[in-house]
């Protein structure tokens, strides 16, 4: 094994600017049409913000607060007058004069077809976002037709290490995992998309298992994950044996007491035993991310 | 931070591969932008790009393992497996398949097995339109090794492949190898973006100097870049790449934002049944340096680069050749022509990806990134190569310039039609009677067009006309006096796209056609967005039901659901490529009764 030193990275992925996160805001405002209604918003505001601050729920599940927009899921589009094709509120920028339908026609058709188009292809029996999302726009993926007509992503569990396993058939392509091992957060860069088309997927090079990889087991990829592809092994294991349980479970947010910088950590409890360990995002200075210490250093706690 | 790397170790031959690229490059220091380039001498070398290979090219250029793997296997031309060193890409795509392309096919099985499979060191696959559709079917043979070839054959054997598969080098327009083709002699007096192609060697700077070469440069820094970029302004220029923008409006906001600006040449050209960028290429090479050397000064760009696609080895030795020339003449580099002006051109090579034609994936691949289309705004012009305002322009619309800086704007609008000005080049293929590059002003109607080729070939019985490539659309018999301009093919509810025009007469059946351009698709998709990446999949398996006559549920309920996923893929896709996957679908179906009585 040998460790080289890596470029700088002041030349990320050419997604634009990293979110502020809280949005920072600009002082000069400007008005756009949402849904026949006139709202005025800050310069800077994305139409995900500006539908949000008027109350209107847009969907999304590419999208994350403390990651670099990709707009790629498309859940999130809406219909800008003059614009040909739809565009995603995740990553449009609100521009004066802007008139913009968040519930047409062509955009509950676009949604209904991204869900049915994702759960045709791909296992979303552990995200429930995207179960709620389908029912409320009606979606039906067996449209596509059942095993045998729709090609999906199926594909056996990666269960290579102690703490966590991947389970792609469950993976939307969000990418959200990848920015988080890279340039977003972790800085590790052990997982990347390879491939293309329906062939995409995320991978560690040449698919060598997570312990030869670059992986540290922050454990940040699962915390961002939707769709629980990823997962903790304690999970896994306990969903396998129809143990897992969230009306059993209660969260309790403490501070991990590993080292100096005082991480927020939700401890997620099944019968008095830790379950798992998520970070919220809502903290200032981690946004959400642990390390190894923090992350899995509960499981001696279990085994007392 | 620091890279982790696996144990795996490249071999001397392989880092002497990956050095010699570091090297021609400056050495001092390797970036990430050299990443496509070591892949492809990689390639050259071992045939694959094995682990060790891509550990030792990662720590050269400081890229995490993990995202070099996932480059090198974004593009069909590099295997991250290891596999037969010899292979033969046979084109099955529209054209070729018009004209024996399954033939070959079931040749190369019988000859070597299924595709895919290493027998003897040799194997064979099926590639997408190779760019050489007037001399179909079409096939490219690469051979890696210490001595790597790479060639194009046209009107290929299935003698000639073998022969290229076993390392045997065809001359460049000898026997199978591709040689360029135009427009009939009659018309020399009135070509302009021809005129030089097969009547001027293209090998040598004397003989384009002689032909009129670099007198458009010379006048143009004589008027000075704000004359030369109100010319292009006024010549009403459209681009030639597909999406029609006006060149001088592209350059001039380009040239509002901050230097350092770069000029990118789009010469990926795999719009399936385009080929007229690579008789430019191959035949009037420094053309093209000229055209780019006045597009830099004119829009304020120090660096040009061409993002060529990986199948044109002829197009490439001949823009090299003619880029050292130019260097050795003055005519680039840091002080062109005695004046203060600088600059450089470098030739990007792609490696199989249709996508990278989409100038914002385009970009990506030059900068060593998967070829994924960026979101737009911001476009290109505004942060594009390495987040510098970027001008891309096709390799056609650049040929216009130098006639547009010697004739003046006006003069160049006057030719052509009041939207769409100039000459055009068309791409003819399929059942024409004499395929090649037709330039004619825009206006010409697609029966003159026909016409001008020679009239219908195969049967002489015309079934229908594809136009504007797998992107593009079906027009029916009836639909031929539909003018070839960029309003009147809109109005026809199609698009001029890269000037493709396939006829097909009434041999072919059109459900192979479309289960081919479905298949197209779903093979070029980048997989970012989930319209495209499922919605092509979803698409090509409706298709094969229908075609296989075994519909789910009927046809008309597999119809309806097929037009939503068009609906979803042209509204919500990122790029073109998913906003145009239907498209060709769609008119066919709309046009001809395909599948008609198939309950
Ligand atoms: C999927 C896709 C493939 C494309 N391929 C090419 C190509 O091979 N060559 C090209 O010039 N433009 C291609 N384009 C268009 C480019 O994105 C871009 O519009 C063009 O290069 C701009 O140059 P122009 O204004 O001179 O036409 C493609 C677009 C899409 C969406
Ligand atoms: S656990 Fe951390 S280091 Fe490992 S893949 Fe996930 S984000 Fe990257
Ligand atoms: S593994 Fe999870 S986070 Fe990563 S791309 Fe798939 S669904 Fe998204
Ligand atoms: S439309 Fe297709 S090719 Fe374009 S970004 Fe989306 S997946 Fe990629
Ligand atoms: S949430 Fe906007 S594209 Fe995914
Ligand atoms: S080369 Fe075969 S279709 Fe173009």
């Amino acid at each position: 094994m040998s460790v080289q030193k890596a470029p700088d990275l002041k030349n990320p992925l050419p997604r634009g600017p990293l979110p502020v996160f809280p949005p920072e805001r600009m002082a000069k405002t400007i008005e756009i049409t949402l849904d026949g209604r006139k709202v005025t918003v800050a310069e800077g505001t994305t139409l995900l913000e500006a539908a949000r601050s008027a109350g209107i729920d847009t969907p999304t599940l590419c999208f994350l607060e403390t990651l670099t927009p990709v707009n790629v899921c498309r859940i999130c589009v809406v219909e800008v007058e003059g614009s040909r094709a739809l565009v995603p509120a995740c990553s449009r920028k609100a521009e004066a004069g802007m008139a913009v339908r968040t519930d047409s026609e062509r955009v509950r058709l676009s949604r209904r077809l991204v869900l049915e188009l994702l759960a045709s292809s791909v296992d979303v029996s552990t995200a429930p976002q995207i179960q709620e999302y389908m029912r409320r726009y009606g979606a039906k993926p067996e449209r596509f037709g059942a095993a045998g007509h729709a090609e999906t992503v199926a594909q056996p569990v990666k269960i290579d290490n102690e703490l966590y396993v991947r389970d792609y058939a469950k993976c939307i392509l969000c990418y959200k995992c990848v920015e988080a091992c890279g340039v977003d957060a972790q800085n590790t860069f052990a997982i990347a998309v390879a491939g293309r088309g329906f062939g995409a997927r995320i991978s560690t090079e040449y698919n060598v298992p997570l312990p030869d990889s670059a992986c540290v087991y922050c454990g940040n990829c699962i915390g961002v994950c939707p769709t629980g592809a990823l997962m903790f092994r304690s999970e896994h294991g306990m969903r396998k044996a129809g143990d897992w349980d969230e009306t059993r479970q209660t969260r309790t947010d403490t501070i991990c007491p590993y080292c100096g910088v005082g991480c927020t950590l939700t401890v997620h409890t099944q019968d008095e035993k830790i379950v798992k360990v998520t970070s919220p995002l809502e903290q200032p200075i981690t946004r959400g991310n642990l390390c190894i210490k923090g992350r899995f250093g509960w499981e001696w706690i279990n085994q007392k | 931070m620091d890279l982790h790397f696996t144990n795996a170790a490249a071999t001397p031959e392989e880092k002497a591969a990956i050095d010699a690229v570091v090297e021609r490059n400056g050495g001092e220091a390797p970036r990430r932008s050299l990443l496509l380039a070591v892949l492809h001498a990689i390639q050259n070398r071992a045939g694959w790009i094995s682990p060790g290979a891509l550990n030792y090219a990662c720590g050269l250029l400081g890229v995490p393992p993990a995202e070099g793997f996932g480059v090198a296997d974004f593009y069909a031309l590099f295997s991250t497996r290891e596999q037969a060193p010899a292979v033969a890409h046979i084109c099955d795509d529209v054209a070729c398949r018009a004209r024996g392309a399954e033939k070959l096919c079931v040749e190369m099985e019988k000859e070597h097995g299924p595709a895919g499979t290493n027998c003897d060191g040799k194997m064979w696959r099926r590639s997408p339109c190779l760019g050489m559709c007037e001399r179909a079917p079409a096939a490219f043979v690469t051979v890696a090794g210490p001595q790597a070839t790479e060639q194009a054959l046209g009107a290929a054997h299935a003698a000639d492949i073998e022969a290229a598969l076993q390392g045997k080098r065809f001359p460049a327009g000898g026997a199978g190898a591709s040689a360029p083709q135009w427009g009939q002699k009659a018309e020399q007096g009135r070509l302009k973006l021809l005129r030089r192609v097969g009547q001027t060697n293209p090998d040598s700077i004397e003989a384009f100097r002689d032909a009129g070469g670099f007198a458009a440069l010379e006048r143009a820094l004589a008027l000075g870049p704000a004359a030369v970029l109100a010319e292009v302004i006024e010549s009403k220029l459209a681009g030639r790449g597909g999406a029609a923008f006006p060149t001088g409006l592209k350059w001039k906001s380009a040239r509002e934002g901050a230097a350092p600006r770069y000029l990118v040449c789009n010469a990926d050209e795999s719009e399936p049944g385009t080929f007229k960028d690579r008789v430019l290429m191959e035949g009037d090479p420094f053309a093209l340096v000229e055209a780019m050397i006045i597009a830099g000064f004119a829009a304020g760009c120090e660096r040009g680069y061409i993002y060529l696609r990986g199948e044109y080895p002829e197009a490439r030795r001949q823009l090299e050749r003619a880029i050292r020339e130019c260097s050795k003449h003055g005519f680039l580099g840091g002080n062109i022509l005695g004046k203060s002006l600088r600059f450089e051109i470098e030739v990007c090579i792609g490696a199989g990806a249709y996508i990278c034609g989409e100038e914002t994936a385009l970009l990506n691949s030059i900068e060593g990134r998967r070829g994924e289309p960026r979101n737009k705004p911001p476009f290109p012009t505004q942060a594009g190569l390495f987040g510098r305002p970027t001008v891309i322009n096709n390799v056609e619309t650049l040929l216009n310039i130098p006639h547009i800086v010697l004739e003046g704007g006006k003069a160049f609008a006057g030719t052509g039609t009041e939207r769409s000005t100039g000459t055009k080049l068309f791409c003819l293929s399929g059942h024409v009677a004499r395929p090649g590059v037709y330039e004619a002003p825009f206006g010409i109607t697609l029966r003159e067009l026909l016409e001008m080729a020679g009239g219908i070939g195969g049967t002489g019985k015309l079934q229908a006309v594809l136009v504007g490539g797998a992107a593009g659309a079906f027009l029916a018999p009836g639909e031929l006096d539909t003018p070839l301009t960029f309003e009147g093919l809109r109005g026809a509810g199609a698009a001029l796209g890269s000037a493709v025009v396939i006829p097909l007469d009434d041999s072919v059946d059109l459900r192979d056609v479309l289960l081919g351009i479905g298949g197209f698709f779903r093979d070029e998709s980048c997989g970012q967005c989930v319209p495209c990446r499922v919605g092509t999949v979803r698409q090509e398996e409706i298709l094969r039901r229908l075609a296989a006559g075994k519909p789910m549920g009927s046809v008309a309920s597999e119809l309806a659901v097929l037009k939503e996923v068009g609906q979803v893929m042209r509204d919500a896709s990122i790029c073109g490529l998913g906003q145009t996957a239907s498209s060709a679908v769609e008119s066919a179906l709309s046009k001809f009764a395909i599948f008609k009585g198939r309950t």
